[in-house]
Order: C-alpha cells, then structure tokens, then sequence
C-alpha cells in the first residue's frame, strides 16, 4: 500500500456541555490514499460528519479534538491557524450537501469563483476571470459566460452543485471532502454529479472523501469503506468486500435495509404491498366507487399582486380504489406533492374534477377540507416539523380528533393516545413528553398515528420516510404496512424513490412536469416502463451493489 | 425534562428578582397596613428630611411627607395602571397582529395599515391630551390611552411571528386535519407566536411605568395629591441639587421594578419554550 495521503488516527472529538465533555467519535483511525475515493457511510449520529469536519478544523466552538490527523506528514491538530488557512481550499477543498446555504446569494457565481480563485493564487482580475470560466465549462454548466454573472438562486439545483464543485477544485485540490453532496438533488442530476465528482477526480488525480448515507452512492464511486457507528468505526474494507462479503453484523443490517429496486420481496419482511379488504366491507354498495378520483385535474399556485400564478399540474387524472396503495412519484417540480396538497384541501383546482369516495369535492378549500373530515389523513414528510412543538405527543395525535368534533374527553381521549401510541410500538409513558424530545423515527410514528386516529378512507403520505435513516426507515415503512392492512386504508404515496415505492405500491404513476408519463400496475411500470422518462428514472435510482454500478458507469460512458 | 427547564430558568439572581416582584406585589395589597405613617399628611417643618433621621426611613419629600409611604401607596396606583394598560394593550395588538398575519390581504391593510401605522402616526401627548379632555385625568383614562398606545408594537410582534408561523408544517397539517379558522388560529398559531410577546409584556410594563411619570408631571395622569412613582421622581427633580434623596429613593425604585421585569420576562420565556434553547 502507498503512503496514505490523509491518516487520520486515533481521532477522538468531544463536545463541551454543561455536564462536562461529551464524546462524540471515540478512536476514529482512517487512510486515504492518494487518487482514491473513500466512503465514509453510517446513519445521523454516527460521527461520520464530525470526523470529516475535524479535518479542516470546522467544527462548533467548544469541541476539542484528540489523536492525530496528518496530512502529507504535517498533524493538522497541531499547526497554526494561519497554516490550516492555506491548506483549507488550497490542499483539501470541501463541498456541501446544500450549494444554496454554501454560495453566497447576494453575489454572482463568477465573482464568488474568482474571489477564491484569488484567495490562493497570485493572479489578475482578468486572468482570474479566464480561469473562473474555464472551470465553470470543466464541470459542464451549459453557457458559462451567460452563467458567470447569475446569481446562485437562477441556477437548478444541479448547477449550483457544479459551481460549488468548481469553486472546490479551483486549486485543484489534492483531497476533495464531499458531505452530502447529492442528498438535496433528483436522482437523474446525481448520476450526473457522480460522474463529474469522478472525472475530475482521474483528471485531477485528487482523494475524495464522500460522506454519505447513500449505499447506492457508495456502491457506485466509493473505491473503500468506512462503516462508522455511534462514533466508532464498525468495519472497513474494499467496496467488493464490503457489500458482498461484510464481516459485521451492523453491516449487514444495514445493508439490508436499503431498498433494493428490483428485489422488492426481501424488503420489509416480505409483507406485500396491501389489499386487505375485509370481509365486513365486501358485501358493501360503496365497496365499488373509488376512494379518489381525479379527472382532469390542474392546479395551479395562486399568484398575487402583479405576479402571475404558477400551474403545477396540467390535467391529471388518477384513480384509487378501495384498499390500494398508489405510488405517485417524480423528481422534484413533477407536481406530485401538489397533487397530495390538492387532494387534502390545502390547494383548491383549477380545473377538472376531484371526487373523494364519489363526493364531488373540486371547488372551495377551507369549507371542504373540512368536509374531508374523517375520510382523509395525511402524513407529512418532515415529522420534526409537522408536529407542533407545543404540544405533547399524546395531545398532538387526538388533537384531529377534537377538530373533527369526535366527542372524546378526559380518559377515553387519553385512552384513544395511549391506544394508539401503542399500534405505533411508542411506549404510553413517552405520552406527555414533546415531539423535540423524541428521535426521527419515533417523531414519525407519532405522525403516523395522529394519521390513524380518524380512522381515514384514504391516506395521503408524502415523502414518509426521506428524512429518516435508512434502518429506520425499513421498519417505519414495515410498520405503515401493517397498519394499512389492519386499518385498510386506501394510500396516496408520493416518493422520489422507486424501490420504496416497488415495495409498497400496487399500482405506480410516474409524473413529469404535472404531467403523468406512465401508470400501471407496480410490476409493469418497474420492470416493464415504456415510457423513455420512466427508463432514465430507472437507471439513475442507486442501487447498493458495486458491481451494478460498476456496469452501468460503463453503459454510460461507452455509449 | 419540565422540572429541569424550571431548574434552568431559576438562576439565583432571578429568584432574587422574582422575590422582589412578590414583594411589590405584598406592598400593593397591603400598604395600609405596613404603611409607617399617611402619605397625605403633611409636616412642613419636616420637609426634605433626609433618610434614616427622625423615623423617616426614605426621608421626608418637599411638603414633609414620609417617602416610604407614598411608594407603598403609590406602587398600588403605578402598577395597577401599568399592568391593566399592558394588558390591554397586549390583548389588543395581538388580536390585531394574528389577524392581520393569518389572512393577509386586505384584513391586514385594515389592521396593520389602517389601525397600526394610525395609531404610531399620533404623538403620544396628543392622544393624551384628547382623552383627558374628554374622559377627564384619571388611572382609568391613563389605562385606555397606554393600553391603545402600546398595541402596535405587540401587534406588529405578533404579525411578523404569525407570519412566519402560519408556513409552518404544522399548521398546514392541523387545516389538513380539519381545524376551524379560529381554532388553527388561537390554539396553534398563537400559542407558537406568543414567547417574543411574553418578552415585550415585561418591558412595556417598565415603557408603562416611564410614561405614566412623564404624563402626571404634565397633569395628565395621576392626580396630586395621590402618590405615583412618576409624579414623586417629577417633584422631586427640583431639589436634586439640595437633597437629592427626594428624586433618587422614587427613581431608584422605579429602575428596580423596570429591571425586575425585563429579568422576570426572560425567566418566563425559558420555563414557557417547552425547546431547549441553549445559550453559549
């Protein structure tokens, strides 16, 4: 093995609280060599963000750092900060999950790229500016020169990446730190970034360092692996090794709970995507009219003074019957989510018709959200922000209850909590504490119960699980199947992520610009599409398995 | 974790602080009767005494009257007005702010424009001046005229958080879910807009207490003789340069009440967050 560029040994960081230093990494040891890429991978909390950030030193005040992190031979725990300054950017260049909150908005991408070009090099205005557009077309923005005087919010989500990845490699680096950085894009721009992350990165002949939660990331760039835990590193190992042959039981695990597309049967237990009718309903007149239906729907955003409104969705039509889980996925701007919002009440159309359970429910919103009371329930994406902070867990899921004039009170109210609390497996004597006090998983449980509590026809679940860690995410989904099954629910399920989807959904409709591309039965659309959009879709969804990837990369650089 | 953000709220110093408000409090309710003489009689042969001379513990005033008593009395007089005119103007302006933020459009030109930017458009005096003509000086006109005075700052506090707000999660969820306008509003939004309020209720209490004295030393407020901290720090700033204590035993009172409040406020913020708002 050649001397490692970067090794990181014994790296222990502790933050300061009021009862005193709080480990946070315990005897971190990592190697990059030269030119390679090594993925850092573990769930939130796992340290794998600390151990990357103590590298540059940009951690939160009071932190203090342990062991040694030495880079070509100089231990940057001991150098002065003048000297970490110059190799901050110069040597080891950093990019985010987020280039919205990392560029600057109030100046232009060009200015930003010749301020750091000049920040490490010697070189005039004119001579940065050459520099700056040159590497604005080495990371393919279309029009460089019309893009260098944009600021950062007119470009897409996938050129503000490019810029921050120029901005990154400006000095051409020799270590690339990379947090995160296709967590906030559409899978098809990932590939896309991906690529380009490692065509600069042979180019370049840098390290990269990539933190990711993303298994199909790692699976597809990464050439070792670093699996941490709670602060410590579990396993490490080539890619192959690591995937195929994993020597630890966390590894496995959670390997396991990524979702495979295509290998939909070994996720979640083998539960099926549900149609559980039952049999007291079957005999039932209303058992034929669909649960939703929409015909012909546009929605648009209303616009305000001197603003034009915005139309998110042109003419969609979907049905869902009775028991069915519905797959409603695209990338984002697809309109799928506007369609959740619209089918709840919280957006009026703009056309077409909605009918909920064969009541036609198109015009009005406020009045009719309120009519939908009873048979429609939504959970949100984001459980941290659904749930009012100022409410504790068991009055959060019976408050829809009290709304809908449900006359419960006193004991057969906290009954109904603790009941309910129950189906979600959240512990009665968590009852009373808030929705900060609990963890992402558990916060999203309540979600979910507050969503059974009415006892809902039809279901509306955006994004469930996309802030969750994957581990918790298996068993989050596992537990809405259940659910599903015994309530019988009918779902809405909007997702950006096809093999969450494959392992729930019935039937799936892939949505493009508010318009759908394709729908039909699960099996058809995954394994079968006809549509072009839905086959690029396909090949751009990660899937953890290096070899895979490794095909795929070749597929598209060959043809 | 409720007792341990109690634990957190009460530092020494503000148990400290919140003691001295509950003694005001005592003080208010029972002033005849801890009261050492009657803040109306007078003793001109007495007069300016200085403290701790001839049984006067604060000293005498210009008339020979006994400090200490007239504060007792006079904290009854000055913190029923400036709580009573706190409060109304904080039920008012955050009325105001909630429904301006919540609907936006034109009920918030009707509020935010048409009553707010009215109300700050108005010198304070002027206002004063209307209403004691009209209703006659008073601790019930001074209530009217603060509590209408100070409304705009609480609702413009309570706008700009409702806005912010009323785009949270949350409350799409608790629309989805099928809460009622008045509901949604009161019970959801409110309650996630009120901490800066709960800030502000303590500081315009200390605003209240600065503008009542400024308003009784014009005549518009507390009649004389009835004792209030204004007109005792008024009248006595004509003796400063000969006996001092007679402006500096009110004045010092009235910066302690102030300060008390602005603390007790920050303690009541950190016990009603139910987040742990660390500050480091």
């Amino acid at each position: 093995m050649s001397h490692p560029l970067l090794s990181i040994r014994e790296l222990s960081v502790d933050f300061e609280t009021a009862e005193g230093w709080k480990p946070v990494t315990h005897g971190v040891s990592l190697d990059i060599v030269a030119g390679q890429t090594l993925a850092l991978v573990g769930e939130s909390g796992s340290g794998k963000s600390v151990t990357a950030m103590s590298v540059l030193a940009l951690l939160p005040l009071h932190t203090r750092r342990r062991g040694s992190i030495l880079f070509t031979g100089e231990d940057l725990l001991c150098v002065p900060d003048k000297r970490l300054q110059q190799i901050r950017g110069r040597d080891i260049a950093m990019i985010f999950q987020e280039p919205m909150t990392a560029l600057n908005p109030v100046y232009t991408i060009g200015r930003q790229l010749i301020e750091v070009i000049q920040s490490h090099r010697q070189l005039s205005t004119a001579a940065a500016k050459e520099r700056a557009l040159e590497l604005l077309r080495s990371v393919n923005i279309p029009e460089p020169e019309k893009k260098f005087d944009h600021y950062p919010h007119q470009l897409s989500g996938g050129q503000r990446q490019r810029a921050m990845i120029a901005m990154a490699v400006s000095s051409e680096p020799k270590l690339l730190i990379a947090d995160e950085p296709t967590t906030a894009i559409d899978v098809t721009v990932q590939v896309e970034i991906l690529d380009l992350i490692l065509e600069l990165q042979s180019r370049l002949g840098m390290a990269v360092l990539i933190i990711t939660h993303n298994m199909g990331v790692v699976a597809d760039i990464a050439d070792r692996v670093v699996v941490m835990r709670n602060g410590r590193v579990v396993e490490e190992g080539g890619v192959e090794d690591v995937f195929v042959r994993p020597r630890e039981a966390y590894t496995r695990e959670l390997l396991a709970a990524v979702p495979y597309l295509g290998r939909a049967e070994k996720f979640l237990g083998g539960l099926e995507p549900g149609l559980a009718v039952t049999e007291s309903t079957t005999g039932d007149m209303t058992t034929t009219v669909p649960v939703l239906e929409l015909t012909g729907a546009r929605i648009s955003y209303p616009g305000s003074w001197r603003k034009a409104g915005f139309q998110a969705v042109h003419g969609v039509d979907l049905t869902i019957e009775r028991g069915e889980i519905v797959g409603l996925v695209g990338e984002s701007g697809s309109g799928k989510s506007t369609i959740g919002r619209a089918v709840l009440g919280l957006l009026p159309l703009a056309g077409g018709t909605l009918k909920v359970h064969g009541t036609d429910v198109s015009h009005g919103t406020r009045a009719l959200a309120r009519q939908r009371r009873g048979t429609v329930s939504m959970v949100f994406q984001d459980p941290a922000s659904s749930l009012n902070p100022r409410r504790t867990i068991a009055q959060a899921i019976t408050d829809p209850l009290r709304w809908q004039g449900i006359q419960l009170r006193g004991m057969a109210l906290r009954e109904r909590a603790m009941e309910l609390l129950e189906q979600v497996r959240i512990s009665g004597s968590w009852a009373d504490r808030y929705p900060h006090e609990l963890s992402g998983g558990q916060r999203q449980r309540v979600g979910i119960a507050r969503a059974i509590a009415i006892e809902p026809m039809l279901m509306v679940a955006d994004e469930p699980t996309s802030a969750l860690d994957v581990s918790v995410q298996a068993s989050v989904l596992e537990l809405f199947l259940e659910l599903q099954r015994s309530y019988g629910f009918s779902c809405l399920f909007i997702s950006h992520d096809l093999s969450v989807v494959e392992a729930l959904a019935n039937r799936v409709i892939v949505l493009q610009k508010g318009v759908v591309i394709e729908q039909g039965s699960t099996r058809d659309v995954l394994q079968r599409p006809q549509a072009e959009y839905t086959r690029q879709l396909i090949a751009a969804a990660p899937v953890p398995d290096p070899t895979v990837q490794q095909q795929r990369r070749q597929a598209r650089t060959t043809g | 974790m409720s007792s341990s953000r109690w634990a957190r709220a009460l530092t020494p110093f503000r148990i400290v602080v919140i003691g001295y408000v509950l003694i005001l409090v005592a003080v208010m309710i029972l002033a005849p009767v801890l009261a050492p003489a009657d803040p109306l009689a007078q003793n001109v042969t007495k007069r300016l005494t200085v403290p701790l001379t001839d049984g006067y513990i604060l000293g005498a005033d210009e008339l020979g009257r006994d400090i200490l008593s007239r504060l007792m009395y006079g904290a009854r007089v000055e913190l029923f007005i400036a709580l009573g005119a706190t409060l109304a103007s904080m039920v008012l302006g955050t009325i105001i702010g909630l429904l301006g933020g919540y609907f936006g459009g034109l009920v918030e030109t009707l509020t935010m424009r048409v009553i707010v930017d009215v109300i700050l458009a108005f010198p304070p005096i002027i206002l004063a001046l209307l209403a004691v003509t009209l209703y006659g000086p008073g601790p019930g006109t001074l209530i009217v005229v603060m509590g209408v005075l100070f409304a705009p700052t609480f609702a413009r506090i309570t706008y700009g958080q409702t806005l912010s707000v009323k785009r949270e999660e949350y409350v799409e969820a608790a629309i989805a879910f099928g809460a009622k306008t008045v509901t949604t509003m009161f019970r959801v939004v409110l309650p996630n807009a009120s901490a800066p309020t709960i800030v502000r209720f303590s500081l315009t209490v200390a605003a209240a207490i600065l503008l009542e004295s400024g308003l009784s030393y014009l005549g518009l407020g507390v009649v004389p003789p009835t004792p209030s901290w204004g007109s005792m720090v008024a009248q006595g700033s004509r003796y400063l340069s000969s006996s001092p204590h007679v402006l500096l035993v009110p004045g010092g009172v009235v910066v302690l009440t102030i300060l008390a409040f602005g603390v007790l406020g920050d303690a009541l913020r950190d016990v009603l967050d139910p987040k742990e708002k660390r500050r480091s």
